[in-house]
């Protein structure tokens, strides 16, 4: 109970900050006289949200899909060549400036090209989702699994284990905490990635249905599209936020101690 | 000295009766890295035998390849020339089990202490292959026995971190025990802890090998450590090394913190260090 309490004093200020943005938005639309064409009040929002929900949960339960889809297989690529480049300086030193390469290519530069290949709809916004969380990934696991203490490798390897039993039973684990903090990066990223693709080749979705909404000036449901991404977006970070803190505990015992004290 | 402690004096320790062929045989042993003008010798020419039971101190000034004469032992590290044989056999091929111990104790974070120490059984055959079924049973126990012996009892569901330096070393030599080694590899194991723990180590390591009669090679710089630990100490010279004195150590045992203060041990120390001393400076000058 006390601990519950105090986490609630630790979430207080945060808490207190967010509201006081909507409240003074609200206030300052009412004060001075903003157009809802520019910009809605947060009360009109969540009123368009509330009267156009049967309109809007499809729209929404189609970024949710393409996101989560795209993210399974961004993480499961990402895991596999993570693991791979992780495990060989050669094969670090060969892959990493392609993936450099790849990764500062802006990512909505890449949707035509798959709209091109499959048509608009769902696969471009998958495969833009997959491709632009791959890369924080691949880069952490690497990190995790490269980063073995040399001196704990050699004990490993005096007790004649195999390069699979110290991935296995080192590399893995230690990247673990690494792969759980590039997974909350990813899943916005992913989310940034399908958005994207919807906005500019899809007749479903977020993203398409904020287009259609802004070229008819529809302009609280716009923000209203741009409310839901922000509940989707906040509520899968603290999903993966919550994942990562139960699977790498270990890692984090410092800051959590700070929160009981 | 008690009597009690006076019967566990062990037995004069197995050289007398090792067999033929001794357990490490180093013979003219050479070590290059690099090549051409950049080609440092870290080891020239070294030629070493440990006995089945032998507990090898090695001394001598920093970077004079002690740690090299390790990697080579556990087969990390092929000589440039000469031949390295373990238990009669090239490295390598050997079956012989080997334990290690560094300075920095590197345990997993995410196991407990117990976790940690049995990490070895994982991996090592013929434990390996019955790891499912006694990971529970035997094992644990094997390991928490092991734990008690160092002092470490109730320990074993701690983590690393909440461990001080001295105990994440002790469960260090406890992982590196474990499997039941022929052989025992420690780098600077005590290094970094402060005068104290480090002495109560000493006496906890002192007590294993009792038990266990491994055969121990120890690096270190600390020749108070070599004499209150080692049976027999070899003195290395600076870069490129060489073994330059190998000498036997006769005090009784279980030796005594009050040993590091009898004439004849400090009359040994002088010695070992007066040798490094010289050496350190022919090779400055």
């Amino acid at each position: 109970m006390d601990r519950l309490l105090a986490r609630l004093r630790a979430k207080a200020p945060s808490t207190a900050l967010i509201l006081g943005v909507f409240v003074a938005w609200e206030l300052a639309c009412l004060g001075f006289g903003i157009s809802d064409i520019v910009l809605p009040r947060p009360s009109q929002i969540v009123a368009t949200l509330v009267d156009r929900w049967p309109a809007l949960w499809p729209h929404a339960y189609q970024t949710l899909y393409t996101t989560i889809v795209g993210f399974g297989w961004g993480v499961l690529i990402g895991v596999v060549l993570g693991v791979l480049i992780g495990s060989s300086r050669l094969a670090f030193d060969t892959a990493y400036p392609l993936l450099v390469g790849i990764s500062s290519i802006p990512k909505v530069a890449v949707v035509p090209i798959f709209v091109l290949w499959f048509g608009a709809g769902t696969v471009p916004a998958v495969l833009t989702a997959m491709i632009i969380c791959v890369f924080p990934i691949v880069v952490n696991v690497a990190t995790g699994i490269a980063t073995v203490e040399p001196e704990l490798e050699d004990v490993m390897r005096t007790l004649k284990a195999s390069k699979l039993d110290i991935l296995w039973n080192v590399g893995l684990p230690r990247a673990a905490p690494y792969f759980f903090a590039s997974l909350k990066v990813a899943i916005t990223l992913a989310f940034v990635g399908s958005v994207v693709a919807e906005t500019v080749a899809s007749n479903r979705g977020i993203g398409n249905m904020m287009m259609i909404a802004s070229s008819s000036f529809n302009v609280p449901l716009v923000f209203a599209g741009l409310f839901i991404l922000a509940g989707l977006g906040v509520t899968l970070y603290l999903i993966f936020s919550a994942i990562e803190r139960r699977v790498t505990g270990w890692a984090h015992r410092k800051t959590e101690l700070a929160v009981t004290t | 000295m008690t009597a009690a402690a006076a019967l566990r004096v062990s037995p004069p320790p197995a050289r007398e009766a090792a067999p033929p062929r001794p357990l490490i045989e180093l013979d003219r042993v050479s070590v290059t890295f690099g090549r051409g003008e950049a080609a440092v010798s870290a080891l020239a020419e070294t030629t070493l035998k440990a006995a089945v039971g032998d507990f090898i101190a090695l001394v001598g000034p920093s970077g004079c390849g002690k740690s090299t004469i390790l990697r080579l032992v556990s087969g990390l590290l092929a000589p440039s020339s000469g031949n390295v044989f373990v238990a009669g056999r090239e490295i390598g091929a050997n079956p012989v089990r080997i334990g290690m111990a560094y300075q920095n104790p590197t345990l997993l974070p995410w196991l407990t202490v117990r976790q940690n120490v049995m990490l070895p059984l994982k991996i090592v055959q013929p434990f390996r292959a019955a790891w499912r079924r006694k990971k529970r049973g035997e094992y644990r126990e094997r390991a928490e026995a092991l734990l008690r012996q160092v002092g470490l009892a109730g320990f074993g569901d701690k983590y690393p971190w909440q461990l001080s330096g001295g105990m994440m070393q002790r469960t260090n030599l406890c992982r590196a025990l474990i499997h039941e080694p022929d052989l025992l590899l420690l780098d600077e194991p005590f290094g970094a802890l402060d005068q104290f723990t480090r002495e109560e180590l000493w006496a906890t390591m002192q007590d294993l090998w009792m038990t266990k009669r491994t055969t121990v090679l120890l690096v270190t710089h600390d020749l108070r450590e070599a004499g209150y630990l080692a049976n027999r100490i070899c003195v290395m010279s600076a870069r490129p090394g060489r073994i330059l004195e190998d000498s036997d150590v006769a005090f009784p045992r279980p030796r005594t913190m009050d040993l590091l203060y009898t004439p004849d041990f400090v009359a040994l120390t002088q010695r070992l260090r007066a040798l490094i001393m010289g050496v350190r400076t022919a090779a400055t000058l």
